[in-house]
């Protein structure tokens, strides 16, 4: 086994047993937050236990080891595809060890051969930069979650939604309400405004790689990410849709060039066990340095 | 908090109610997508298997064995639910069963048969593989694993004081239902409030 399949195989195994710290700071404030006595008190709190057991532990937060996403940044004339059958063999042995679940089914006939490798499994996206920098980013994004994602067409006249921001957030917030319950909340919500239907949610999902406590650059958007947070977490959704104050933990959006025939709003939902970490790897393929 | 012990008999589901959190401790099945679908067109239960009385957990749970040879679950939480719902009144009313183990609740026609059959929806907090987990103290038996693999055989698990809150009753009663109405009507206010 060389140097690069290890580190992602403690890429995998620390990204499926522990959540990032803002996340789990986002979590605590949560759980300060809602009444005590209540179920959603109740659910919050075998959240947190849950988040601490699986740490120590070191087995998965969640049985639903997911999607597994990883995100490359890498200089110029990196080895793309040395990259790809070590991260193919680490999946492999992370699944043994039960650091994954045996996750990934033929399309068509459902058959699990236990590798979760297939095709398009696991998923890979390249970037390169003009840096020497490797970085690796892992995202483990369950089904629950992935279910409720949702994406809309503007104007849609059953929301009231026309083609601008207010649209948008109609859009946002119907997702929202759909989702309760299903996703296992309280969650984050990657939106994408703009795009084409693939990238739209392509780009929806790169939110998740942002720390829930960043701002947003652009004021316009920063707006309309505190605007959905607040309007969310009035709604008394709840943790698990059991009713309560914390329905969403954070927003991310971004908007991407669309053409004029075209106004999509992408929304990708990350339940509370918002899997997430990265590496920074050196040369010879070790960890330098965690990323979250 | 209440206690329940498995087998369930039909009158102390049926006075369970909504926002009522329990302790489960006794059996529980696993079965999900496959085997709901399996059991909906005739498929039959494995010999010596009956789950009467029992209770249905929407889960595939991550097992491995042990340096023994014998089976422990890893990881265990609950599954969305409502991908049951073409099937779950149906598997109520063959085979008895009196509670369903899930995330996310079902719909009218689960809470037609929770309400006619005696069975009562159960939500587990979706993700807290760990915590649950810790609360199966044995595998018994795994049947249709060759058919279905791993995640979505029926695994037969023993636990104690599996944590979960009662969201569909036999009364009629679904929080998710009530939820779901409140939300949406603060939804509209808020929408209609910023436009004034």
């Amino acid at each position: 086994m060389n140097v690069l399949q290890e580190s992602l195989i403690e890429l995998i195994r620390r990204t499926s047993a522990e959540v990032p710290d803002d996340v789990s700071r986002a979590i605590l404030a949560a759980l300060e937050r809602e009444k005590q006595g209540t179920i959603a008190a109740s659910a919050m709190r075998i959240i947190e236990q849950n988040i601490e057991l699986a740490k120590r532990k070191s087995q998965p937060i969640c049985q639903d080891t997911g999607s597994v996403l990883f995100y490359v940044d890498c200089p110029v004339g990196y080895d793309q595809l040395a990259f790809e059958e070590a991260a193919r063999a680490a999946v492999k042995e992370a699944t043994r060890k039960g650091y994954l679940r045996q996750n990934s089914v033929d399309a068509i006939t459902g058959k699990n051969d236990g590798t979760n490798l297939g095709p398009g499994a696991p998923t890979l996206h390249f970037h390169q930069h003009r840096g020497p920098e490797v970085e690796v980013r892992l995202v483990l994004k369950g089904g629950g979650c992935e279910n409720v994602g949702a994406q809309y067409s503007l104007p849609d006249e059953s929301l009231k939604a026309n083609r601008d921001l207010e649209g948008c957030k109609r859009a946002v917030l119907d997702a929202v309400l759909q989702a309760q319950g299903k996703g296992c909340g309280p969650g984050v919500l990657g939106v994408c405004i703009g795009g084409d239907r693939a990238t739209g949610y392509e780009y929806s999902k790169l939110q998740f790689l942002r720390r829930l406590d960043d701002r947003n650059p652009d004021p316009v958007l920063d707006k309309f990410e505190q605007d959905i947070m607040n309007i969310a977490n009035e709604l008394g959704i709840g943790p698990m849709g059991f009713g309560g104050k914390t329905t969403l933990l954070g927003v991310k959006a971004c908007a991407v060039n669309r053409v004029p025939a075209s106004y999509f709003v992408s929304v990708s939902y990350m339940c509370w066990a918002f899997r997430r970490q990265g590496v920074k790897l050196a040369e010879d393929g070790r960890i330098e340095q965690w990323l979250y | 908090m209440i206690s329940l012990t498995t087998p369930l008999d039909e009158s102390a589901v049926r006075a369970l109610k909504v926002g009522d959190e329990v302790a489960i401790s006794g059996v529980l099945f696993t079965g999900r997508d496959a085997v709901h679908k399996y059991l909906h067109e005739g498929g039959a239960l494995p010999e010596g298997l009956s789950l009467r009385g029992g209770i249905i957990y929407h889960c595939g749970p991550v097992v491995i064995k042990d340096e023994a040879g014998r089976w422990k679950v890893v990881a265990a939480g609950p599954t969305t639910s409502i991908r049951e719902e073409p099937y779950q009144w149906q598997i109520m009313r063959d085979h008895g069963i009196r509670g369903v183990i899930g995330k996310g609740g079902m719909g009218p026609r689960t809470q037609a048969a929770c309400k006619e059959y005696g069975c009562v929806y159960l939500h587990a907090v979706g993700g807290a593989a760990q915590v649950l987990a810790e609360r199966i103290t044995a595998v018994r038996n795994v049947y249709l694993m060759e058919k279905f693999g791993s995640p979505e055989a029926i695994w037969e698990i023993e636990v104690r004081d599996f944590p979960c809150v009662v969201t569909m009753d036999a009364k009629g009663q679904s929080l998710h239902e009530t939820v779901f109405a409140s939300s949406k009507a603060k939804l509209e206010e808020l929408l209609a409030a910023q436009n004034k």
